[in-house]
């Protein structure tokens, strides 16, 4: 680990852990938005860690700004940090200063791409983007789009946009947007994005957060099995227990290891421009992850027995976020039929040599 | 509660030239090995082969120069291994002494020991076998019974060990004998170099009273050994570092044992007959299927380099290679059984079978032992229990 992924790591466990509360996290199911929170990441710099320092930004790398993204799943913060971070680094891409305050990332629902366009006095977009992460709450939303031949980040302002609300399982805020000749805010040719960069990109964000609430799983476990006693012992000393949360920690650590592979991967292309490469890391950490967070979700919840079922304890927090980021940006499965079939058309005599091309 | 990390690792240059000169070496001498002699993996075995690696400087790759080793990093180690892997090359015969013997040899052995046991191995010449699970001493190897008796100049050897892989054609056995305390307690265990046959061929067990017997795996196949000691002569001069000490000397190498490469390419021949024949026939649930395999090979990798590297720094990460080799197994173990999923072939060997079904019909059969060698499944994961605060 960095310099600075050690103390961004120290700051997010600090703030987080103190200030992400279970009554927080339940006040913020309801709708309440959790401002104190957001002005809190804020001034400590962890909204955007990827943003170049020229724009305002901490200018760290994939790999470093990975502590912040799995400490926004390990805590469950109830604030679009994770949105925030991914939406600042592809404005970074477009040369765009990014603004501050909460922000969000938006794609369209598939084959009906967004309409990306430029009027006399400037960029409008139309088009539909279904559940959009704190899509009405966040200040601004991003959305990458094919436009004049190139492929453009946008930046469009709250207000300028309608929001339907919904939510996940988790009850986060996942909202419908319409954007109906929206000016947008700011636009520019991204070069080295692709033109599903949201999507891609959000898939990775979901596969890391994944990784910090299958961490967050393990420990409210050890804790649990550590304090019950059944039996006249901690259940953590009965051997069926204990093999149990082995798995769960064999999960934790191969989520957590495929979304540093990724981040990594994109640092690493940043000189070598290898998009097959990162599109690939990314596909292994969400294909890896949807199904750590299915089998770790399971572990964790019977290890704690009736108690997790309870509203009242906290792990539903860090389950329910685990079986809706599954789903988000792509389906571990989805991902994984994708990349089964790249796979397949490299073709077995090269599979080792893709896999170890960019070590 | 213990925390475990795996951070990514960026190979050093060496490592990538050194990638290109094995494959080369490959295509020269590994081209025309069948894919189910291949999915042998590193049980296969070719003495001609070794010497081969031997010359190209591809054993004892890390050892000092002065024991014939190349004092070249385990990062480009670790490069060779996966790629002899992957490629299903016959590394069985050095396989033992190259990644534990001679390590064993160097932290423990006196200078003597070093000189006579290691240069051979670098040649691709002498190999070795261990000799550590007994009739009654399996996961719980501190009740090892076989015991070495002081006699003037050396010590009286007496009892079984058992799946002793490659007994049969080694050179050396490394064994761990009682010399102390009484049964079922780690003190008192002492490691013994015992000679089984001389570099020219000449069998040694014998005259010494050590028998050898063969014992078949279900397939069939001679790889384990009942090995029988009575009263067989060691001398002084064959005690492994300290006598009395050879659980901690024991314990240090199983570390090494675990995380490598081989702890999870042990099916990748079925991984890629796989995609062989998907390519012909595809399928929606063949390409997810083989996309999730993907992913966790590479997360796998991504894994095993960074335990290496943490080995590398002197680390001691025990908990982390105890992870990789947990996963390892069990993606090594569900591979067949992904396969059977989604083909409809009967998995067999030898008549007109074709290679999937082949390299199927070995490692459905195979691959049970992979959460056995180098520490069960079970025993990990009690490891990793005790890692997370439980025990």
């Amino acid at each position: 680990m960095s310099e600075i992924s050690t103390m961004l790591g120290d700051t997010v466990n600090r703030l987080l852990g103190d200030l992400v509360t279970a009554e927080m996290l339940s006040a913020a199911e309801d709708g309440v938005w959790p401002a104190g929170l957001w002005k809190a990441v804020e001034e400590a710099g962890l909204s955007l860690p990827l943003v170049s320092e020229k724009r305002g930004g901490v200018g760290c790398s994939w790999l470093d700004a990975r502590v912040v993204l799995h400490g926004a799943g390990q805590y469950g913060a109830p604030i679009p940090l994770a949105e925030t971070i991914l939406a600042g680094w592809l404005l970074d891409c477009a040369g765009i200063e990014p603004p501050l305050g909460p922000m969000s990332i938006a794609s369209a629902a598939p084959g009906a791409p967004l309409h990306l366009y430029r009027e006399s006095d400037g960029w409008r977009l139309d088009g539909v983007c279904p559940r959009v992460p704190w899509g009405g709450t966040a200040q601004h939303v991003v959305v990458v789009a094919m436009a004049e031949g190139a492929v453009r980040v946008a930046l469009i302002a709250n207000g300028d946009y309608q929001a339907t609300p919904d939510k996940n399982m988790a009850r986060e805020p996942r909202d419908n947007l319409r954007f109906d000749q929206a000016p947008v805010a700011a636009c520019d040719v991204a070069a080295s994005l692709p033109e599903n960069a949201v999507e891609l990109y959000g898939g990775l964000i979901r596969a890391v957060q994944i990784g910090g609430a299958l961490e967050r799983a393990l420990v409210e476990s050890v804790k649990y099995a550590n304090d019950r006693i059944q039996f006249g012992k901690p259940i953590g000393k009965f051997q069926a227990v204990q093999q149990s949360l082995a798995q769960l920690a064999d999960e934790v650590a191969a989520c957590g290891a495929a979304g540093s592979a990724a981040c990594a991967a994109i640092d690493k292309s940043l000189h070598s421009n290898n998009a097959a490469d990162v599109w690939l890391r990314i596909a292994a950490a969400k294909a890896r992850a949807g199904e750590g967070a299915g089998k770790g979700a399971s572990i964790a919840h019977q290890a704690h027995g009736a108690f997790g079922f309870t509203y009242e304890h906290v792990l539903h927090f860090a389950t329910r976020r685990l079986w809706s980021w599954r789903a988000e940006f792509g389906s571990g499965d989805q991902w994984a039929q994708e990349l089964g079939r790249r796979v397949v058309e490299i073709g077995a005599d090269n599979l080792w040599e893709t896999l170890t091309a960019t070590d | 509660m213990q925390t475990f990390s795996f951070d990514p690792v960026t190979l050093p240059p060496a490592a990538a030239e050194l990638r290109r000169e094995v494959r080369d070496f490959l295509a020269e001498h590994n081209a025309k090995r069948s894919p189910l002699e291949r999915a042998q993996s590193w049980s296969g075995s070719d003495p001609e082969f070794s010497r081969k690696m031997g010359a190209r400087g591809f054993i004892g790759m890390v050892w000092p120069k002065k024991y014939g080793g190349h004092e070249r990093s385990s990062f480009e180690r670790y490069v060779m291994l996966e790629e002899m892997l992957v490629a299903g090359a016959p590394v069985g015969a050095h396989w033992v002494a190259d990644r534990q013997s001679g390590p064993l040899l160097l932290r423990f052995g006196t200078e003597e020991q070093r000189q006579k046991y290691l240069p051979p191995v670098t040649r691709g010449e002498m190999f070795y076998c261990i000799g550590m699970s007994e009739p009654d001493s399996g996961s719980d190897l501190a009740s090892v019974r076989a015991k070495a008796v002081k006699v003037d100049g050396g010590y009286r050897v007496t009892g079984r060990k058992i799946w002793t892989s490659g007994a049969h054609t080694a050179h050396v056995m490394i064994g761990l004998f009682r010399t102390g305390a009484p049964d079922g307690r780690q003190e008192g265990l002492t490691q013994f170099l015992i000679d089984l046959r001389n570099l020219d061929g000449t069998d040694l067990k014998a005259k010494n009273n050590i028998l050898v017997r063969p014992i078949r795996s279900l397939l069939g196949e001679h790889h384990f050994n009942e090995v029988v000691f009575e009263e067989a002569f060691v001398p002084d001069s064959a005690v492994v570092g300290k006598a009395d000490n050879g659980w901690n000397q024991v314990m240090s190498e199983l570390a090494f044992e675990r995380s490598g490469p081989e702890r999870y390419l042990s099916s990748i021949q079925l991984v890629l007959e796989m995609i062989k024949e998907l390519s012909v026939n595809p399928s929606a649930q063949g390409h997810a299927a083989i996309g999730r395999l993907i992913a966790h090979l590479s997360t796998l990798r991504q894994m095993s380099v960074s335990v290496a590297a943490k080995l590398n720094a002197g680390l001691d990460p025990a908990l982390e290679g105890s992870i990789v080799k947990d996963l390892g197994a069990v993606f090594e173990q569900e591979i067949p059984t992904i396969a059977q999923a989604i083909f409809n072939v009967e998995p067999r060997i030898g008549g007109d079978a074709s290679d999937l079904e082949q390299v199927m019909g070995f490692l459905v059969q195979n691959s049970v032992s992979y959460s056995m060698r180098g520490g069960t499944r079970e025993i990990l994961r009690g490891i990793i229990a005790r890692g997370l605060g439980l025990r």
